[in-house]
């Protein structure tokens, strides 16, 4: 249906040609961004109908006082499913601190968040299959897990700034949420609003991103270079993820075009998981609450880790 | 007089809310008193931690994202 409103519009109405480069771009583009933003609206309408309220306050509470590896299973699990606004990893940062979560479970969850979550899952799915989706899911867990014991063993305590020791959470005094269904439709709806308006402008650019690369970079030049025997491909594709700021919903139309030219699974999933949770402002962000050797910790552990994805991938594949 | 503050480290987000609620205050006629929290230690003494959360008279009312506007409107009545 998409490609066939893409095909109108992109054959039809601007007479281009098919075969040719601009062709092949509009077409990939009129598609994605049809079949993209209707997507992202109803994903984002059902989880907002479905979602029972799992703020980062409750995942505090579930995870507090458990044994290591159940609190680092539930960080992760809650880290995928649910999306907080990059501006909240402070505050959320202390409060797990706070509440005495060890650091490493908290990187569990500062990097399974931006990595994983529902939206992104569901777009992924319906635009690469879920196959695909399956790996990166899988992925991406093992990442946040083995991530977070990894920076556990670099003593991370003397990295964190001495004042968020000091802060003490205060007792949440919420009023309970409107959960008729008219409340439900009413939050869905603004739900919709919001993450579009944050997201629409990176969806655009990484729709527009895969269009060029579809439409003007040739098939023969990727699989020489990009098809996965050179193993320089897979870090070149993490570096480059670091200053590309988008999440992970904005670079799914880039992945796509990317493996419908011939570029190895493994390197794609290593580009994705990298322009999700290693960009630069992101990290910035947290350099409020911990110093420098810890930031580029986190950034050489993903780096690492994302590394050896994107190589397990491509030898699998 | 009602007193609001709004909770966050100063992204857009919480930029967004401040600027609905002194405009649904506006349009409802209701005299309030706005105030911007940054500080990390003030946010969390809320027991706050998404962001931009909203404090109506010290009673923490909403946190975790932009307020929708009809809920807004909802805090300028009682």
């Amino acid at each position: 249906m998409f490609d066939a409103l893409g095909a109108l519009i992109a054959f039809r109405l601007l007479h281009l040609e098919p075969a040719s480069g601009l062709g092949a771009a509009v077409h990939f583009f009129v598609m994605d961004v049809a079949k993209i933003f209707v997507l992202l609206v109803i994903v984002i309408y059902v989880m907002g109908l479905l979602r029972a309220m799992l703020s980062p306050e409750r995942v505090r509470e579930f995870v507090r006082e458990r044994p290591d590896w159940q609190a680092r299973g539930m960080a992760v699990t809650l880290g995928a499913v649910t999306p907080f606004c990059s501006c909240s990893s402070v505050p959320l940062f202390i409060g797990f601190v706070e509440a005495g979560i060890p650091l490493g479970v908290t990187f569990s969850f500062l990097i399974a968040s931006p990595m994983i979550n529902e939206v992104a899952v569901f777009i992924l799915a319906g635009v690469l299959g879920w196959k695909l989706t399956a790996l990166y899911v899988l992925a991406g867990l093992a990442v946040a897990w083995f991530g977070g014991i990894v920076m556990q063993r670099f003593r991370l305590e003397r990295w964190v700034e001495g004042y968020v020791w000091k802060i003490r959470l205060g007792e949440a005094n919420r009023v309970e949420p409107d959960r008729s269904l008219r409340g439900r439709h009413r939050q869905a709806l603004a739900e919709v609003r919001e993450i579009l308006r944050r997201l629409w402008l990176w969806v655009l650019i990484g729709i527009g991103v895969g269009a060029l690369f579809h439409g003007f970079v040739p098939e023969d030049w990727v699989s020489r270079h990009l098809g996965g025997e050179a193993w320089y491909t897979v870090p070149a594709a993490v570096l480059l993820g670091i200053p590309l700021y988008s999440n992970a919903t904005g670079v799914i139309p880039v992945a796509e075009a990317m493996l419908t030219k011939g570029v190895a699974v493994g390197t794609t999933l290593a580009l994705m998981m990298s322009v999700a949770a290693l960009s630069l402002p992101e990290m910035l962000i947290l350099r409020k609450v911990i110093r420098w050797p810890a930031l580029a910790l986190f950034a050489g552990v993903l780096a690492v880790a994302f590394t050896l994805v994107g190589w397990g991938f491509n030898l699998i594949a | 007089m009602k007193t609001f503050k709004v909770l966050g480290g100063g992204c857009r987000n919480c930029e967004v809310t401040a600027r609905a609620i002194e405009q649904a205050a506006k349009e409802a006629g209701v005299a309030i008193q706005l105030e911007k929290i940054t500080d990390m230690a003030e946010i969390l003494g809320h027991g706050v931690m998404s962001t931009p959360g909203v404090v109506l008279d010290g009673q923490v009312i909403h946190s975790g994202g932009v307020p929708a506007p009809d809920q807004i409107r909802a805090w300028m009545r009682d």
